[in-house]
């Protein structure tokens, strides 16, 4: 039972370990700059006695605000107290003030956040109302409060201020644990017997970690700001040296000792620029590699759109019809940062007549959906036409720019996508955004506009034509929503559609709706259709002609009947192979035949 | 839309309750000796004692804190305890100046995000680099560090700014604005870095939406499709960031017009806490609480404006 | 002959899930359904989107709130059991789902996923390791693979560390809730038989969730068809799936196109002359 093709690995080297998000902070040159800081913060402050041998709080009366010397480093402020020994025992209750705030926000929030998010109910709701209340109120506004009923404590108000900022930890938890919450291998691991103690530690704690200590770098800056500025207003501990405390007696001596002002600035600033950028370059280094990396080729610049020719039915047409759309060598690839092109289709040639429905059929990956916007001229950031033309209607539209394309898209080429209820736009309502490219490509009046499109809504057979104009995306149905989209390819009378899977979202029994509806439409317009699709059935149903893509290649293409009659590409064969539809039953269950093997089995 | 707005003003108004009891009951209840706070060390034990009385101190304290609520709905705040000018007449007057600020940043910031957000969110490279940097440096230092900064670049050295002192409006509009550029700058750097890196993700975000792609298709214009589409999808998350960067503000302003001298409710509440004129702290909580609730219920409705699954649902 | 008697059998089962807001009526997502499964057997359970049969298979493994009727497994109720006995349950009841990107966890090697079930059992980390072994051989993996994470596999491959995974303790039931519709077309047959030939080696009995009727046909015993929370019709698989007495079965099979032109013309006709003889039908229904 083991099939190899299946098992080809898509493994890059260097994925094939977890590298670690540590290392990878320490090789990231922000994140670098920023754990040195940090740990010379640290440092400083654990070896503060070490690194002056001036007492911080002893005030020289007959030497204030003395310039650098040998004997104050960094000279003496307006009490005459030496500065660089104030600023080395400042930095060492700072950083003490601002952890013990992120510890207690982290602690609280992380936390409640856990309880709250995976077992809900009431604790939730208390949770959520009262974090609505902690956030109501400015932070500084609560401190100075506090600080008239409990007098300057440094450790006072940063506990205060830990529990005022257990909310952003909560929020976060809360929100990544619902998120995991509902994931299908938690349920899994419910079902295979796993405790919630574990699934929490297990599943959910890993999900949490690194946004938690992001957050924790964001919270501790938050703290030496706003304990910087109670020191700086004067409200902190007038009894230990603090950078806030240092600034505000600066600030008094502005005018004759400006240089006191630079110290206590620049080490506040140095800190939270440190900690901004440690939560930053941690953020980078997640979201890279929250990406998977697939494997890349070596690098090659060069454009390959060599490979086998593809099987050609011939045309059963008496009289073929006039060419519409003719794709020639098209190869679309991705640039990457390296400088080489991931090439998705490689050399595709097609064409397409007027008024005939062409079905593009392929697996996932196949560049089916690559090759359908590259003829839109709407490939996804970073894509490009490396190579071949697209001629439509005699026109070259390879090179042109969006703003010449624009003039060729709803008017000539349309398009309906295959998602119906992410194609439209959730703030704006139906009528809106069907009213809005007749006016731009038409050139016709709003009100025009919108007869045409209540006409349009009713064509397409949705049966309250007003009721749908003035609805938002969200009030109507996914099969109502993909009517729409159809609506809105046909109302600028296109010579080509574009329809990518326009089916695949939807239930059976609205897919056949759909079909009878596009099949209708062609009829009766004219139009001609490119019918994106991996339903041999779909092109059964509504193709003339077929191309079949493997890997970023035609192999297979001609008139739709002559390949369901005769598929000879063995790739087309396999897929044909693997239709369910015609198998036979699996058939009632019979018990001497299973209970015999079972014997055998693998227990 | 009126049943959620009503909805959203009484949370609001439940929530103020709250908070008032809250702040009253630990205020009063810890509060120590306040009549000898207020008389100082050298009165007498019988002086402190008949301040206590009058002062209503010895009465327990729910029927206190009911008589208060009572007052505070007819808009009676009592008495600073130093000064004894009604607490409501004292904060209001202060409270109009904090504000003009305050909105003044908000309205400045929400702009600025919007054009720096979506300038690197097109652009990329380059530009979108740069205001990232910029974004991390106007995120982590502290607005009052930039306001020392200004003063000291744009007032004393350069001399373009008055350094410190505020003109009214009535008095000379020219004045009034000299006055407030400084503070609104500082105040805004701060809030336009957190809010325009919103406004950038939010905008890549929408822009790799599947209608985006429909909408180019029909063959709308781009302009019309980022600055119509794009950017009114992405006004949420960015909307919800600028709320919040609202109540971190308003504390920030506190430090902001102690530096610049400005009489808004900054000076005043400082010199409350440090004196301990309980009144006065009680107003201001109160005022902050009233002004965070209605701009919360202001930026909801913006929120249901610009979302119709919130307003309809 | 024991085999007869049903594995698991549910009665009248009503689920419910509560709506946000004060005094608002639940949503009722089963509303009374009766279904059983024998050993061995493998019953498709096929509807569309709101039919409520993922919830079906959810309320099975106690992943969904029974509101009314019975679930009974072995004869006995599990309904309505507690946490710790249900946790009891797993090496009896397991589960394969439908999405292969989010049903294990990016960030534990295979190895750590297969094994978890096998360690809460206090199987010893060695045998858990040769267990490993043996499972990823069944599914037609290689044994390097339980040193991956999955996002080194493709669709296919994670789907078989998923029944990897579900059948770890050997259990005598396994819900399988649509798990091939993300695959490709080639790649669903092969899955599709890999679950026949674990049937057939092991004797688990599936019960097997799908929109597809074709894949419900080609792997079941026997097919429930779900419409609005309720099942419509019930028995014989390839009778349900090829000549069925329910008029939305009949819809259903005849909405799914097939694959060669001359044949869906005719169906596309058959079905038109089907729904418009319906709608005559209910019109008349309407009318008297």
């Amino acid at each position: 039972m083991s099939q190899s093709a299946d098992v080809t690995l898509e493994v890059a080297e260097n994925v094939g370990r977890r590298s670690h998000l540590a290392r990878r902070m320490l090789k990231n040159p922000t994140g670098l700059f920023a754990i040195i800081v940090i740990a010379l913060l640290i440092l400083m402050a654990a070896l503060a006695p070490l690194l002056t041998s001036q007492d911080p709080d002893y005030a020289d009366i007959r030497n204030i605000l003395a310039s650098p010397s040998a004997e104050h480093l960094l000279g003496t402020d307006s009490a005459g107290r030496d500065v660089w020994a104030r600023l080395v025992f400042a930095t060492r209750y700072s950083l003490l003030g601002a952890a013990l705030a992120t510890f207690l926000a982290a602690a609280i929030g992380v936390t409640s956040g856990l309880i709250a998010g995976y077992y809900g109910r009431w604790f939730e709701s208390v949770s959520a109302w009262l974090t609505s209340l902690v956030m109501a109120l400015p932070g500084l506004v609560v401190l100075l409060a506090a600080r008239a009923v409990i007098g300057p404590t440094l450790w006072g108000a940063m506990a205060i201020f830990g529990v005022l900022l257990a909310p952003a930890f909560y929020r976060l938890t809360h929100a990544a644990v619902m998120g995991v919450r509902n994931e299908l291998y938690v349920d899994a691991a419910r079902v295979a017997g796993v405790k919630d103690p574990s699934i929490i530690g297990r599943h959910i704690l890993t999900v949490v970690r690194a946004p938690v200590i992001i957050q924790a770098a964001i919270v501790t800056l938050i703290a030496i700001a706003i304990q910087a500025g109670l020191g700086f207003i004067g409200m902190s501990d007038p009894t230990i040296p603090t950078w806030g405390g240092m600034l505000n007696d600066a600030f008094t001596k502005m005018y004759q000792q400006p240089l006191l002002l630079v110290w206590p600035a620049s080490i506040i600033a140095l800190a939270s620029v440190a900690f901004a950028l440690f939560a930053n370059a941690l953020r980078d280094e997640l979201e890279r590699s929250a990406k998977p990396k697939k494997v890349k080729g070596k690098a090659k610049a060069a454009v390959n759109a060599e490979g086998a020719a593809a099987e050609v039915h011939a045309e059963t047409e008496a009289a073929p019809r006039d060419l519409l759309l003719e794709v020639d060598g098209l190869v679309v690839g991705y640039d990457q940062p390296d400088g080489s092109l991931t090439q998705v289709v490689n050399g595709v040639s097609l064409t397409v007549r007027k008024g005939e429905v062409h079905g593009l059929i392929g697996e996932s990956g196949s560049g089916k959906t690559q090759t359908a916007f590259s003829i839109l001229g709407l490939l996804p950031e970073g894509g490009r036409v490396a190579a071949g033309s697209i001629v439509f209607d005699g026109v070259e539209l390879t090179g042109k720019s969006a703003k010449q394309m624009r003039r060729i898209q709803g008017k000539r080429i349309s398009y309906v996508p295959q998602e119906p209820m992410s194609n439209l736009d959730p703030s704006f309502t139906i009528g809106s955004q069907l009213v809005e490219p007749m006016r731009e490509t038409l050139g016709i009046s709003g009100k025009e506009a919108k007869a045409r499109a209540l006409d349009l809504l009713a064509k397409v057979g949705l049966p309250d034509p007003e009721k749908t104009f003035r609805s938002y995306p969200h009030q109507v149905s996914g099969g109502q929503a993909q009517r729409v989209l159809i609506a809105g390819a046909i109302s600028c009378e296109p010579d080509l559609i574009i329809a990518d899977e326009p089916t695949t979202a939807l239930d059976v029994t609205v897919q056949a709706d759909i079909l009878d509806l596009l099949r209708g439409l062609q009829q009766e317009l004219g139009v001609a259709v490119l019918l994106v699709t991996h339903n041999f059935g779909v092109v059964a149903d509504l193709c003339d002609r077929v191309s079949v893509m493997q890997k970023g290649r035609i192999v297979e293409t001609g008139p739709a009947r002559s390949i369901f009659a005769g598929p000879r590409h063995a790739y087309t064969q396999s897929l044909f192979d693997a239709i369910l539809e015609d198998g036979a039953a699996r058939g009632a269950l019979s018990h001497s035949s299973d209970r015999h093997v079972n014997a055998g089995g693998a227990k | 839309m009126v049943q959620f707005t009503l909805r959203r003003l009484g949370a609001g108004v439940v929530l103020l309750f709250a908070i008032t009891t809250i702040a009253y009951l630990l205020l009063y209840l810890s509060g120590g000796d306040i009549a000898r706070q207020i008389l100082g060390q050298t009165a007498t034990e019988e002086t402190v004692a008949k301040k206590a009385e009058e002062l209503g101190l010895n009465e327990p304290l729910v029927p206190r804190y009911i008589d208060w609520l009572g007052n505070a709905l007819h808009g009676d705040f009592g008495r600073s305890w130093f000064s004894s000018q009604p607490v409501a007449e004292t904060i209001t007057s202060r409270l109009a100046v904090t504000l003009t600020l305050v909105v003044g940043t908000v309205l400045i910031s929400a702009l600025v995000s919007i054009a720096l957000g979506v300038w690197a969110a097109r652009k990329r490279g380059w530009v979108d680099r740069l205001i990232q940097v910029l974004s991390i440096l106007g995120f982590a230092i502290p607005s009052f560090l930039i306001a020392i900064l200004l003063v000291n670049v744009f007032a004393l050295n350069l001399g373009w700014f008055q350094p410190t002192g505020y003109t009214r409006w009535s008095a000379s509009p020219a004045g009034w604005l000299e006055s407030v550029t400084l503070p609104i700058i500082a105040l805004s750097i701060g809030a336009v870095a957190a809010v325009a890196q919103q406004v950038r993700g939010s905008v890549i975000d929408a822009q790799r939406q599947d209608w985006v792609r429909t909408l180019r298709s029909r063959g709308v214009r781009e302009n019309k499709v980022i600055y119509k589409h794009v950017l009114r999808n992405a006004g949420g998350p960015a909307l919800a960031v600028l709320a919040l960067q609202f109540v971190g503000l308003l504390g920030g302003t506190l430090i902001v017009e102690q530096i610049f001298a400005i009489p808004g409710i900054g000076p005043l509440t400082i010199q409350s806490t440090t004196q301990g004129d309980i009144p006065i702290v009680m107003g201001v909580v109160v005022a902050t609480g009233v002004v965070v609730v209605v701009v919360n219920l202001v930026f909801d409705l913006l929120q249901g404006f610009l979302n119709p699954k919130v307003r309809l649902s | 002959m024991t085999a007869a008697e049903p594995l698991l059998e549910v009665t009248d089962l009503v689920v419910e899930y509560p709506i946000k807001g004060f005094g608002r009526k639940p949503f009722r997502a089963l509303k009374g359904v009766s279904i059983d499964v024998k050993p061995g057997e493998c019953v498709g359970l096929v509807g569309e989107s709101g039919s409520g049969k993922t919830t079906l298979g959810r309320a099975v493994l106690g992943l969904a709130p029974v509101t009314e009727g019975s679930v009974k497994f072995k004869g006995r109720e599990i309904g309505t059991i507690s946490r710790r006995e249900r946790r009891e349950l797993s090496d009896d009841i397991q589960v394969v789902f439908q999405d292969p990107y989010t049903s294990l966890n990016p960030s534990l090697t295979i190895e750590q996923t297969l094994a978890e079930p096998l360690r809460v059992k206090n199987v010893s980390a060695a045998d858990a390791r040769k267990r490993v072994r043996t499972l990823l051989d069944q599914v037609g993996l290689p044994a390097d693979a339980a040193q991956r994470l999955p996002r080194e596999f493709s669709g296919g491959q994670r789907q078989r560390i998923a029944i990897a995974r579900a059948l770890a303790l050997e259990p005598a039931l396994i819900v399988c809730d649509e798990p091939v519709s993300a695959l490709d077309l080639s790649t669903q047959a092969r899955v599709l038989d890999l679950f026949k030939d674990i049937q057939e080696a092991t004797g688990v009995a599936y019960l097997f969730v799908s929109h597809d009727l074709a894949v419900v046909r080609h792997l079941s015993h026997r097919v429930a068809v779900m419409y609005h929370g309720e099942i419509v019709e019930y028995g014989d698989g390839d009778k349900v799936t090829s000549d069925p007495e329910h008029p939305y079965t009949q819809r259903l099979l005849m909405a799914a196109p097939v694959a060669d032109p001359d044949r869906q013309a005719q169906r596309r006709a058959d079905r038109a002359r089907m729904l418009e003889a319906q709608r005559e039908a209910d019109l008349q229904a309407g009318a008297a």
